[in-house]
């Protein structure tokens, strides 16, 4: 009896969770799949809701993904290979875990705080998308490193010492062994920070405010926004025809992630075959 | 001749192997860098903010209204408001968040559990301004029609939204540590004659309490820096209050209001955000260090 109610109990706390996905997919869904047309992709944002879309933030996250992601990926998977592979076991190495670990608990408005005060005003970098993009890398390089470091971490000895026994330096392994075997792991880990990149709202609101842009960026220095900002501006937006299509682009943004996520899933069981 | 040239991309390799290693090095320092250049800036911003209102306003004051005349900067309404989303969040987290660690590590098979973990880690990678537009279109109307006086903007809804997209990590971290209880001490009470859930209860959740303790501070650090989600729903009003139904403004929901307007860099409002985000930084950090501290020490406990 007691027995019963204990696994009902304990099923009902998963169900919860599971259940509030769904309402929350199906809650976006019904407010937002009206306004899905091919006009709400190629339209600016508008003081009409009818007539807004998101051409600007989309070209605006394009930008903002592609140039982390160019800043992201040499940094990242070059920490990940000194600790795993050249890094002696001493107190600098000790400090760079415990700070990439700590890092990726910062908060990321904090982020946006230190981008705000360095990027854009220190450097003079402005409220321009190279602003964001280098506060986003600083955002998820931790996350990259991580994910590199467990795809490094899982190569067989046997491979390397193999590799070594023929006279070739830790470089050469580097290069020739340890990258080529992980390489899976390492582009799952990079979309999988990419996609946290593009659902971030908090620290590309702090560096660029809150701006109506009816423009596609045409350089790094240009102002920008993104598709999240977008979503925030319109929920925010007391009116429900606009919280409609901030649900709208919600699910263009979900559909973005699933896509991306999906594409990381598929690279990490082929490659662990 | 082959023996010169062996020679020759012998020192080739090994400048190259030089050169890379301190490149990758730097690459590491960059990370160190970066937490210097947090501490360092939000200091160096925060440092005009306190010489112009001071540490005693800041920490004792009972009204926050930078953007009124007369101005006051005391940060306790904030922190307040932080906290009571926060904690509504990880009770929400920790009761299903523990619930479904239950499930999943002492009831689910195997099959079970390798389809529904996938499933609720979804809720992780939700971005977090789809939770805030789910607490203000969803959520809050629920509460609305049970506490019909309930005003739009509260923080109940913020913190029971935030609270599930939280459950994922709770479940994880408190899985992990009941996975870690070994088998022995499970079978010994099964010999006893002890049932599923006496077991599950009495002898896996004490063997795993740190764990837990260490998921619900770290729930506690997720929480307080959360920002789309309450700057949507919980409304912009700092207030010192603990109902759970009235508008409140947190922190972060603070550097975002004053962050939408373009304030002018040097302004005390400017600077303000700083001194915010500082607090915001040392809080986050301590429970993150106390958080992961238990959690590296309870691994160490049955090794």
């Amino acid at each position: 009896m007691k027995e019963r109610f204990f696994n009902i109990l304990f099923l009902i706390a998963v169900l919860v969770g599971l259940l509030s996905l769904l309402v929350l997919l199906i809650d976006v869904i019904s407010d937002g799949y009206k306004h899905l047309s091919w006009d709400f992709f190629t339209n600016y944002a508008s003081r009409k809701a009818e007539k807004s879309g998101i051409l600007a933030p989309l070209a605006g996250t394009l930008w903002l993904i592609s140039l982390t992601a160019l800043f992201t990926i040499p940094i990242g998977v070059s920490t990940a290979l000194y600790l795993e592979e050249f890094a002696t076991d001493n107190w600098f190495t000790k400090l760079i875990k415990v700070n990439v670990a700590n890092l990726a608990g910062v908060p990321s408005i904090i982020y946006g705080l230190l981008g705000l005060a360095f990027f854009t005003y220190t450097l003079s970098l402005g409220k321009s998308i190279l602003a964001g993009a280098l506060t986003m890398t600083l955002l998820v390089l931790p996350i990259v490193i991580i994910a590199s470091q467990e795809a490094i971490r899982t190569i067989q000895p046997s491979l390397k010492d193999a590799a070594y026994a023929l006279g070739a330096t830790k470089w050469e392994v580097s290069k020739r062994v340890v990258i080529p075997h992980s390489i899976g792991g390492i582009m799952s880990g990079i979309i999988l920070a990419m996609s946290r990149a593009v659902g971030e709202t908090a620290p590309i609101l702090i560096i660029s405010s809150l701006v109506f842009i009816t423009m596609v960026p045409s350089g790094p220095l240009d102002r920008f926004t993104i598709l999240p900002l977008q979503i925030y501006t319109w929920a925010a937006f007391p009116k429900d025809d606009f919280r409609a299509i901030a649900s709208t682009g919600i699910i263009v943004l979900l559909f973005i992630l699933i896509t991306m996520n999906s594409i990381a899933v598929l690279i990490r069981m082929r490659t662990q075959k | 001749m082959q023996n010169q040239e062996n020679l020759r991309s012998l020192k080739k390799r090994k400048t190259e192997e030089f050169i890379v290693i301190n490149i990758l090095r730097v690459s590491g320092a960059l990370s160190i860098i970066t937490t210097v250049g947090i501490i360092s800036i939000l200091g160096v911003n925060a440092i005009p903010f306190f010489q112009e209102v001071g540490l005693k306003e800041f920490f004792t004051g009972l009204k926050w209204t930078p953007l009124f005349i007369p101005q006051n900067f005391g940060i306790l309404p904030l922190v307040n408001g932080t906290f009571l989303v926060a904690f509504i969040a990880a009770i929400t987290a920790l009761v299903f968040g523990l619930g479904s660690a239950f499930y999943l590590s002492e009831y689910a098979s195997r099959r079970v559990r390798r389809i529904i973990k996938p499933l609720l880690e979804i809720l992780a990678g939700i971005p977090t301004v789809v939770y805030g537009y789910f607490a203000l279109t969803f959520v809050t109307p629920v509460i609305q029609f049970f506490f019909p006086q309930t005003i739009i903007f509260n923080a109940l809804s913020a913190g029971l939204v935030m609270g599930i997209m939280i459950i994922p990590m709770v479940c994880t971290l408190s899985e992990d540590a009941m996975n870690a209880v070994p088998m022995s001490l499970r079978e010994a009470a099964y010999a006893l004659g002890g049932k599923k859930y006496q077991v599950a209860l009495r002898v896996v959740f004490p063997s795993a309490i740190s764990g837990i303790v260490a998921s619900f501070i770290l729930a506690i650090s997720r929480a307080i820096g959360e920002t789309m989600i309450v700057s949507l729903a919980a409304g912009g009003k700092p207030a010192l209050t603990l109902n759970p139904l009235d508008a409140i403004q947190t922190m972060t929901a603070y550097i975002v209001t004053v962050s939408q307007g373009e304030t002018p860099q040097g302004s005390v409002e400017y600077n303000s955000i700083f001194a915010v985000g500082l607090l915001l930084f040392f809080l986050t950090f301590l429970m993150n260090i106390v958080g992961r501290f238990i959690v590296t020490k309870y691994a160490q406990n049955y090794e």
